[in-house]
């Protein structure tokens, strides 16, 4: 009995070690066949040609300038929006809101985390784009403001409930000084509370920004899905198209260990990369953050 | 505060206040910009979505190009994808939650485990996606499928409810597990019977909040289990299947002449789908804070 008891526990335990180590080997995983597929495009595509100007697979241009560019015109856009908006409401709700309106308004934020994509896509098509297309006389509605927009809504939440976090994360202490001193509770905010926020409201707009480049279903549904150069501000009013929209709306139709595919494939590998780089950055901000509050309490 | 400031009668206490009362109602005004499209999304598509709900849309077939018909297997085929998302990542979830909870040192190996799993919550939809084409669909030939489509989606899940479940476990006080080993039990024990146990509800919203986001998404499932059309319901996990969001995305961009009811109807279908689990999420949370005796 005791015997058997205690290798049930360690079988157990291991089991629970290795699912531990899981996520780690997964991440190795999708890094590891993304460079598989992603990176024959190097020596198949002609070196000049993925830093081209022009994407048109069917001829073998695999310019991807114009879908990095669209992806960062879109993301600006909908950083724009998301960051005011989001930090605007995180402030309300940690700080101004009273108890039973934060118990509304944060699981409606969530909410709005928990929409599909293809949900407001389709609101974009619909209703969004039309209304852009009037209202800006514009030849067409399906433009990366449309996108921004839409991205903006899709960015938020994250923002909203990082940034909130963090406010909450700063001591009561803090906020109790201030007004002791006699700073009204909007000084006490603006001066006090969100600079001791400061990392978690960075990590926040990193996070939701990281959250708007990776989105998929929306922008392709309502960017237009027009491969050019986007480096004028007037791109932001015409039809754009994305690295994300790009590799959704195609790898349906190549064959599968031709050289559009392999250049899909490494368009994924750089948006992994980039998300990559985002999220460590944002986890070493909150980490240097934390190493210098313990240096000035100890 | 006031009667102190109304002591001093300090001149700029008078712009402090005005600033506070403008800033306030800026930032209120924000909030409630932010708010306001949420719930003016939600119930649009309830009220345009609503007339296309009939018996005949929630249990036929599709026919005439997708243009007429019901949207059974679209709907079938989410119910098979979050139940296989939830086959694999459950288990799996909840053990990495355990170990980080109750196991784990703080040594660099946990952090690394840490920083890979907030780079899995960030990784484009789309990319995983791309994994899932080339590691289940084409490396382990699972072909285009339920089975692949499910474990894409469930390691796209793994970071939501690991990260839900170890705070679950982490709230639950320390003295609940000296207390049962001092009472004897093991490790394992201690954590199935009391930890698992008191953290259940947390547990429980994770895992729904996860398989929420399984049921919604579009991009992971294009290229490893989607199917544009299937006038059947699929019968084995290695048929491809329709899947609602899917669904909608093919209705509302590449069927020309798609009455609008049925784009409607059908995200209306999807929004309930999801919302319906959001709900259960949020009630399985409140009550249990509401009972919470610690």
């Amino acid at each position: 009995m005791e015997k058997s008891l205690s290798w049930r526990e360690f079988i157990i335990t291991r089991l629970i070690q290795t699912s531990g180590y899981s996520a780690i080997l997964f991440v190795a995983l999708i890094f590891f066949f993304l460079l598989r597929e992603g990176l024959p495009a190097l020596s198949e595509a002609e070196s000049s040609s993925l830093l081209n100007i022009r994407w048109y697979p069917i001829e073998d241009y695999f310019g991807i300038l114009p879908l990095l560019t669209g992806s960062l015109i879109v993301t600006i856009g909908a950083a724009l929006i998301a960051v005011p908006f989001g930090i605007g409401t995180a402030v309300y709700i940690s700080e101004i809101a009273p108890r039973w309106m934060r118990e509304i308004l944060k699981p409606l934020v969530e909410l709005l985390g928990g929409l599909p994509s293809v949900v407001l896509g389709f609101l974009g098509i619909l209703v969004l784009s039309p209304f852009v297309r009037v209202f800006l006389d514009l030849p067409t509605g399906l433009t990366a403001l449309t996108g921004s927009i839409l991205l903006g809504g899709i960015a938020v939440p994250t923002v909203v409930s990082v940034a909130e976090d963090a406010l909450d994360a700063v001591p009561r202490a803090y906020r109790e000084g201030a007004w002791a001193l006699g700073a009204t509770r909007w000084q006490t905010i603006w001066r006090v509370t969100l600079p001791a926020a400061k990392s978690g409201v960075l990590t926040a707009i990193m996070l939701g920004v990281g959250r708007a480049i990776g989105e998929t279903m929306t922008v392709m549904m309502v960017t237009g899905n027009a491969p050019v150069l986007a480096v004028k501000l007037g791109s932001l009013f015409s039809p754009v198209r994305t690295m994300t929209a790009t590799i959704a709306a195609e790898m349906g139709e190549v064959a599968n260990g031709s050289t559009h595919y392999h250049v899909l494939f490494f368009i994924g590998m750089v948006l992994f990369l980039i998300s990559l780089g985002v999220n460590i950055a944002a986890s070493s901000v909150v980490f240097r953050a934390k190493k210098r509050a313990e240096r000035i309490l100890s | 505060m006031k009667p102190i400031q109304s002591i001093m009668k300090l001149p700029f206490t008078l712009n402090r206040h005005l600033a506070q009362r403008i800033g306030f109602t800026g930032i209120t005004l924000m909030a409630v910009a932010t708010v306001t499209p949420i719930v003016a999304v939600v119930i649009y598509i309830l009220s345009q979505g609503l007339p296309a709900i009939s018996t005949e849309f929630l249990t036929g077939f599709p026919h005439d190009g997708m243009r007429a018909g019901g949207i059974l297997p679209a709907i079938i085929g989410t119910l098979y994808l979050t139940i296989g998302t939830a086959i694999f990542s459950v288990p799996l979830g909840i053990a990495a939650a355990i170990y980080l909870s109750e196991y784990a040192a703080d040594t660099p190996l946990t952090r690394t485990i840490r920083i890979a799993i907030i780079n899995l919550a960030g990784i484009p939809s789309v990319v995983y996606g791309l994994f899932g084409l080339g590691l289940f669909v084409l490396f382990l030939k699972f072909g285009t499928s339920i089975l692949a489509a499910s474990m894409t989606l469930s390691i796209m899940t793994l970071p939501v409810i690991i990260s839900t479940a170890e705070e679950a476990l982490r709230s639950v006080p320390q003295s609940f597990r000296t207390v049962s080993i001092s009472l004897g039990a093991t490790r394992w024990q201690t954590i199935r019977r009391i930890v698992l146990k008191e953290a259940l509800p947390g547990i429980l919203t994770g895992i729904i909040l996860g398989l929420e986001r399984a049921a919604g998404e579009t991009a992971p499932i294009l290229f490893t289990g989607a199917a544009f059309l299937l006038p059947r319901l699929p019968n084995s996990p290695f048929d491809a299947t329709m899947a609602l969001p899917y669904h909608l995305f093919v209705i509302s961009t590449q069927v020309p002449e798609m009455p609008i009811k049925i784009q409607y109807g059908t995200a209306l279908v999807l929004l309930v789908f999801v919302l319906s689990m959001n709900l259960i999420a949020t009630v399985i949370r409140s009550r249990a804070r509401s009972k919470r005796q610690w």
